[in-house]
């Protein structure tokens, strides 16, 4: 038995030393023959990525089959699993840990590299070789400090006989999807990177290279808005604390990425169809990698504490720190040196569709800027002079807020204007029926909060105006209003999918508004102690508590208590509340109990237990809570429905469609 | 518009969101960072009761009371001892006698009202901020990892 688990184990290292064999080659031989021109050796970069996908599958296979089978003689295994653990936090509990979680960065890695070689067939062999030689690149770095600092395939001997157990916080469904999501996010930019670098080293870039890196950028925002949603929904329900976003740094780490990577998705757009904005475009491409990367060095190096933060290893975060620094700076310099090689293209007027995407972009950069500021400040400030200090809410409110709400009151202009020379009047005369709504939220709601508040109502106006402003573009284009229906359905269906997603994402983005507004205006908390039967009143309904007891799961004991949502005397639901003992690593967890009502949610948690008092409870009545993750929900349909427009799956360069005109 | 005026309309903008971003952030800076201090700190040199901080130590054994929807427990880095009325739910990792930060203001009757109150993730590790503050103090009881 033991025999045959070491060789699997052992087999898993193995593959590990070959993929970065590989690497080192597809790093090397696809550029010199890039350069010398020849067709041999820029070919080699297919069978390298191929080959390192698989060898890196293979050691992810293998650590896998570690985990559920238990295998104590890998001190990976032994740190992080357990037997009684159920089978699926055996399965996630795979990257539920440092080195685990960096094997599978690396797996998604090499799974773009191998996703390029495949698709890439019609991509000119000069910069798909450089592609992928720039892949290699990362890779390499990557395969050498899952060998050298964080190899998940160390053993222990004797092995043994029972593990430490995963962290119960990660003992959830969320641990299953939250990091893959997230690393396909993250992982995904690198292509967008690799184009960037690859188009600098070639000193030549045009709209067939937008049309490429598109995309993969879009995919991978995709993939990150999810992870991020996800990540923020696990938060939700399983620390207890019922916030949606701390704006802690783990969570600035992941949103550094998709800031800039919304706004390389925008300019991308201007390249591919105006040829213009082109050293932006490789400029914010560098930049997302970049800010991926160090969302990796922020989470992986233990320069924070944190639940993401496994192990607090010197030499890891070192590690990582020159990884950053090779990439950030190295590709920087590139760029200081080439940029000028790149022509400019596509002159614009300053209201314009491009003029829109600008401000977008810039708009976009600065609220990077600010999150970048608020994260590292206090890491910054502590290096140089040992003082210690903290940035919270305050800060992101007060820097954050202001220019996302600047960027959402331009969002529904943006799509209206035509390219080259816009007309706002005209545009501004298209979204009458959103700010028409948009003038009723704002009265009802300041005539419901009794004109206590400016910004809350403000918000709401602005989520209306975001909502119904999105489809604009598509009642303009669809001639919805001027034609019978028959035909402007015919229209309507006939737009291309990529309006479609505009429309949805921009959608999706006045929805989270409207949720992040409604729950933090309006919510409602009573924290009491309580005994059975005894009950308490929260926004218009009792909250009765039933029984409490203890139940035993399969590696963990549940304090549970059952309560009854009553509204006028009408039983509505009965939710269950628990705090969870995991006894291996003797700690607790809280499980909160949520009570849906349409899009709104009662969150139930509890506090501590005492046999005098009984037990604290704490209920928060959170109006429109979900919207805040239908919104990104709804963004990534965007960004998937953009995905499946056809222009984008052709390779090939072809004219744009003919866009709408200002009518006279 | 000539090619100079619409270069020229674009670094206007640009410089002018840059400016005002800029601005923000330095004004939040100067008005919403939190500074960390243990105990002893707080007793020698009090500060303005309007001032939001961090307080950092060791939750005092046998001191942790509720009261309805108010915990009262004491923080303490083993010379001198903090009141901390808190009006929520300790988080799961509160103890008694293990680290704990709590983020509010010291009244002027020396009790320190938090509205946020953190323990560690994970119990293996004490805040490193508590620790600092306890080694400082020479109460650090041995490597915590």
């Amino acid at each position: 038995m033991e025999g045959r688990y070491e060789v699997i184990a052992e087999a898993g290292h193995y593959a590990l030393v070959l993929a970065l064999a590989l690497a080192l080659i597809q790093s090397t031989v696809p550029l010199w023959g890039a350069r010398r021109g020849d067709a041999v050796l820029m070919g080699v970069a297919d069978g390298t990525a191929f080959g390192q996908f698989i060898f890196v599958a293979l050691a992810f296979a293998a650590l896998t089959f570690a985990y559920v089978t238990s295998d104590f003689s890998l001190l990976n295994v032994v740190e992080n699993s357990h037997s009684a653990k159920p089978m699926i936090y055996k399965v996630s509990g795979v990257w539920g840990n440092h080195e685990g979680s960096m094997l599978l960065w690396v797996l998604i890695l090499v799974l773009f590299g191998g996703a390029v070689a495949l698709f890439g067939s019609n991509l000119p062999a000069r910069l798909r070789a450089n592609v992928l030689a720039v892949q290699g690149w990362v890779s390499t770095a990557f395969l050498l400090y899952l060998l050298a600092a964080s190899n998940p395939f160390t053993r222990v001997d004797p092995a043994p006989l029972e593990g430490r157990d995963l962290n119960p916080l990660l003992q959830d469904i969320g641990l299953a999807i939250h990091p893959p999501m997230l690393y396909l996010g993250y992982v995904g930019f690198s292509i967008a990177f690799a184009f960037a670098i690859a188009a600098l080293i070639e000193g030549r870039i045009d709209a067939a290279w937008a049309r490429w890196v598109r995309p993969w950028t879009l995919a991978a925002w995709l993939f990150l808005t999810l992870g991020i949603a996800m990540g923020s929904y696990w938060a939700y329900y399983e620390l207890g604390w019922g916030g949606f976003w701390f704006w802690d740094p783990v969570e600035n780490a992941s949103l550094m990425p998709w800031i800039a990577g919304t706004a390389l998705l925008h300019s991308a757009v201007v390249m591919e169809k105006r040829a213009a904005l082109k050293v932006w475009t490789v400029l914010l491409a560098i930049l997302a990698f970049s800010l991926s990367l160090l969302g990796t060095f922020l989470v992986r190096s233990g320069v924070l504490t944190s639940v993401h933060s496994f192990a607090v290893d010197p030499t890891r975060g070192l590690f990582i720190l020159i990884i950053l620094a090779v990439f950030v700076g190295g590709s920087l310099a590139l760029f200081g040196l080439r940029s000028g090689t790149l022509r400019q293209g596509g002159l614009f007027a300053p209201v314009s569709r491009e003029g829109a995407l600008v401000l977008n972009n810039l708009l976009l950069t600065t609220a990077t800027a600010t999150v970048f500021v608020g994260t590292l400040y206090p890491l910054a400030l502590e290096a140089v002079t040992g003082g210690k200090i903290s940035v919270g809410a305050p800060y992101f409110n007060a820097t954050f807020g202001p220019l996302a709400l600047a960027l959402l009151i331009a969002v529904p202009f943006g799509p209206l204007l035509s390219w080259k020379r816009g007309n706002l009047f005209w545009a501004a005369q298209r979204l009458w029926i959103a700010a028409g709504f948009a003038l009723i939220a704002w009265a009802v709601t300041l005539y419901i909060e009794g004109f206590t508040s400016i910004l809350a109502p403000f918000c709401v106006a602005l989520s209306a105006f975001v909502i119904i402003g999105a489809f604009a573009e598509i009642v303009e284009r669809a001639r919805l209003l001027r034609v019978p229906p028959g035909e402007g359905l015919k229209r309507l269906t006939g737009l291309p999918r990529s309006t479609w997603g505009a429309a949805f994402a921009h959608c999706g983005l006045g929805i989270m508004l409207l949720g992040v507004t409604a729950a933090t205006s309006w919510n409602v908390e009573r924290i009491d102690m309580m005994r059975p039967g005894e009950s308490f009143e929260v926004a218009g309904m009792d909250l009765v508590l039933l029984e409490t007891g203890m139940r035993d799961g399969p590696n963990y004991q549940d304090f549970v208590a059952r309560f009854a949502v009553r509204e006028g005397g009408v039983e509505k639901a009965v939710t269950e509340s628990s705090k969870r003992v995991f006894a291996v690593r003797e700690m607790t967890t809280t499980e909160a109990g949520l009570v849906t009502f349409g899009v709104s949610q009662l969150y139930v948690s509890l506090g501590e237990i005492s046999n005098e008092e009984g037990v604290a409870v704490r209920a928060e009545w959170k109006p429109l809570v979900l919207l805040i993750w239908i919104g990104p929900l709804l963004m990534s349909l965007g960004g998937a429905l953009s995905l499946a427009d056809r222009r984008l799956r052709v390779g090939a360069p072809r004219p744009a469609r003919p866009r709408l005109q200002p009518a006279e | 518009m000539t090619r100079k005026g619409r270069r020229l309309a674009l670094i206007a903008v640009a410089g002018t969101v840059l400016a005002a971003s800029a601005g923000l952030v330095l004004s939040a800076l100067n008005d919403t960072i939190v500074f960390f201090s243990a105990p002893t700190e707080l007793v020698q040199t009090p500060p303005s009761p309007d001032r939001r901080l961090r307080l950092g130590g060791l939750v005092e054994t046998g001191s942790v009371s509720r009261n309805g929807s108010n915990v009262r427990f004491e923080v303490s880095d083993g010379a001198h001892k903090i009141p901390v009325t808190f009006a929520g739910l300790l988080p799961d990792l509160f103890r008694e006698g293990q680290g704990v930060v709590a983020e509010g203001r010291l009244g002027a009757d020396g009790v320190f009202t938090a509205d946020i109150v953190l323990a560690k993730h994970d119990e293996t590790y004490m805040p490193k901020e508590v620790a600092d503050a306890l080694k400082q103090q020479g109460t650090w009881k041995g490597d915590t990892k």
